[in-house]
């Protein structure tokens, strides 16, 4: 599948966005007293995130002044459910930071609700790729757990490297928390990768074309001699063949630099710049993943051009 | 409503003979020249005369080589367009509902003014079915020639998709396959029509009849060209006799 780049970073700085909010939805259970400034950069960063990944995502879109317009097929599409959750959990939240920042009244229960409903957002994200059943290694239930599980591992991040700014240090619970979210969310990566190669394709140029019962068929001459819409957006094969370097690439700065930061962060005195490289180092590693997941995925029409 | 119809009046469809196509593209052009002057925006391309000419085709025609176990391969051309699926998953995972299956006739269509170019359905569909257009940035997809097939200002014989109407070799039938009685779905009964890719869980409405199967008297390929080899007779033939003998 071709790798739009406005796709790729709407679904990564989105995620991790969502996941700060999702987490500062929580944040009231917190004995700390927060600053107005620590507050204000909390929300600004997950918003300017959230709502900077949902406006680039209409760049690949044909016709952007038309995207209102996708809001209303929640009942079937996963797509619309995506922008009607994502704009109610931003409602949620505005309200929700707004009487924490400007009235000193953090409301609990409107920070569960706005967490409940960012889980949602970032789930309907993974639902749009497991819906379609023509990506065979997309269509699972995997698929959905890897982006709310990589949501909240980038929201813990950014919010202990935030403590870190603010107060000196990120304190080793948060820090523990955040090294498990980082954790799970690469094991079930690592699983989804590990099933990926051992897929044995649902559909082939036999059953595409009906003709495997007859004998093995392979395409002759293909309908055209240059390319289609179909062949550059499906076809996508370019750097398959360092999909294995750009793998460890994508889990090394992803994941392990990651941790390793955090730990390291965790006795230093400046644990804020450590905190800051593996945000950086995180979010690179996650292009990466991102652009692998659609890199490397095959679409069954192709089994009419192979 | 991007929503399915529980179940469509007609099944409107194509039925498309492997065994009668000789490949030779009509139907491509044909519904191309229809359609890009017909429903919705025209069907551009771009660097048509250029280096990499790219464009929006409905219809396309692709060959195939079949090798069975044992016997020699054969060439299939297969033309392939959208298979107006009962269970199309295009129309569902539309965000807008600019993608419809008519519950009348079960034609799916685009809807172009509601169209925001996200490409999902293209994604959605096996089949490739969909392409966007490089100039309007609108999904476009077959129509069933819905503004054919229902035309009363055309002559009755016209009132059938392009494709079906133009093909020299009348391997494409236009019909209700939703009506057992059908002309369409009496030939699908009779020669075994299917589906393509079932396992996708789409539930065509087109089928295909599969290519008949080839003479099985035949153990090997006969060589044509010993039949053309001229055959000496009288003297010649004797003298030709001789000294095959000798040899």
């Amino acid at each position: 599948m071709h790798p739009a780049a406005s796709v790729i970073f709407f679904t990564v700085f989105s995620g991790a966005g969502f996941g700060l909010l999702i987490l500062m939805g929580l944040a009231t259970t917190s004995k700390a007293t927060p600053t107005t400034a620590f507050l204000v950069v909390h929300f600004g960063l997950a918003f300017t995130m959230a709502v900077g990944g949902l406006i680039s995502s209409t760049y690949h879109l044909g016709h952007p002044a038309r995207a209102w317009r996708a809001l209303s097929q929640w009942r079937s599409s996963w797509l619309s459910r995506e922008g009607v959750f994502a704009i109610l959990t931003l409602m949620i939240a505005s309200l929700y930071a707004f009487m924490w920042v400007f009235y000193d009244k953090p409301i609990g229960p409107l920070g569960w609700i706005s967490s409940i409903f960012g889980l949602l957002t970032v789930y309907a994200t993974g639902m749009i790729y497991a819906q379609i059943k023509a990506v065979q290694v997309w269509s699972r239930w995997l698929t959905p757990v890897c982006y709310l599980l990589f949501s909240l591992a980038g929201g813990a991040l950014l919010f202990i490297m935030l403590h870190a700014v603010f107060f000196g240090t990120a304190g080793s619970f948060l820090s523990s928390v955040a090294m498990i979210f980082m954790l799970v969310a690469w094991v079930a990566k690592l699983f989804w990768w590990f099933w990926a190669g051992r897929m044995v394709p649902v559909s082939t140029p036999g059953s595409a074309t009906g003709l495997g019962s007859i004998g093995e068929t392979r395409l002759f001459e293909s309908p055209h001699t240059g390319s289609n819409y179909l062949m550059k957006e499906m076809g996508y094969q370019i750097a398959r063949k360092h999909a294995t370097k750009l793998r460890w690439i994508a889990l090394l700065l992803g994941g392990v630099l990651p941790i390793a930061l955090i730990l390291l962060a965790l006795p230093a005195p400046f644990d804020a710049f450590w905190l800051i490289l593996a945000v950086i180092s995180h979010l690179v590693g996650m292009l990466v993943e991102r652009w692998l997941f659609f890199a490397e995925a095959k679409h069954a029409v192709m089994n009419f051009y192979q | 409503m991007t929503s399915l119809p529980k179940s469509t009046d007609r099944k409107l469809g194509l039925v498309i003979d492997l065994d009668i196509c000789v490949g030779c593209h009509a139907c491509v052009v044909s519904c191309k020249e229809w359609n890009t002057g017909a429903y919705g925006a025209p069907l551009s391309d771009q660097q048509p005369y250029g280096d990499e000419p790219v464009g929006s085709w409905l219809n396309r025609v692709h060959t195939f080589e079949v090798k069975p176990e044992n016997a020699p391969a054969r060439i299939v051309h297969f033309p392939k367009s959208c298979l107006h699926c009962e269970e199309a998953p295009c129309v569902i995972v539309c965000p807008t509902g600019a993608s419809f299956k008519r519950s009348d006739d079960g034609i799916v269509l685009v809807n172009e003014s509601a169209c925001i170019g996200c490409g999902l359905c293209a994604w959605a569909c096996p089949y490739g079915a969909r392409e966007m257009d490089g100039a309007e940035k609108v999904m476009k997809k077959c129509t069933l020639c819905v503004d054919r097939i229902y035309n009363d200002n055309i002559p009755e014989e016209d009132r059938v998709p392009s494709c079906v109407r133009t093909c020299p070799a009348k391997a494409r039938h236009f019909g209700d396959l939703g009506d057992p009685d059908s002309d369409v779905s009496q030939l699908v009964s009779e020669r075994g029509g299917y589906d393509l890719m079932p396992e996708q869980g789409t539930k065509p409405v087109n089928k295909y009849l599969p290519p008949r199967p080839k003479q099985e008297d035949l153990d090997e390929p006969v060589n044509l060209a010993s039949l053309a080899e001229p055959k000496a007779t009288g003297f010649l033939g004797w003298l030709d006799d001789a000294l095959t003998r000798i040899g």
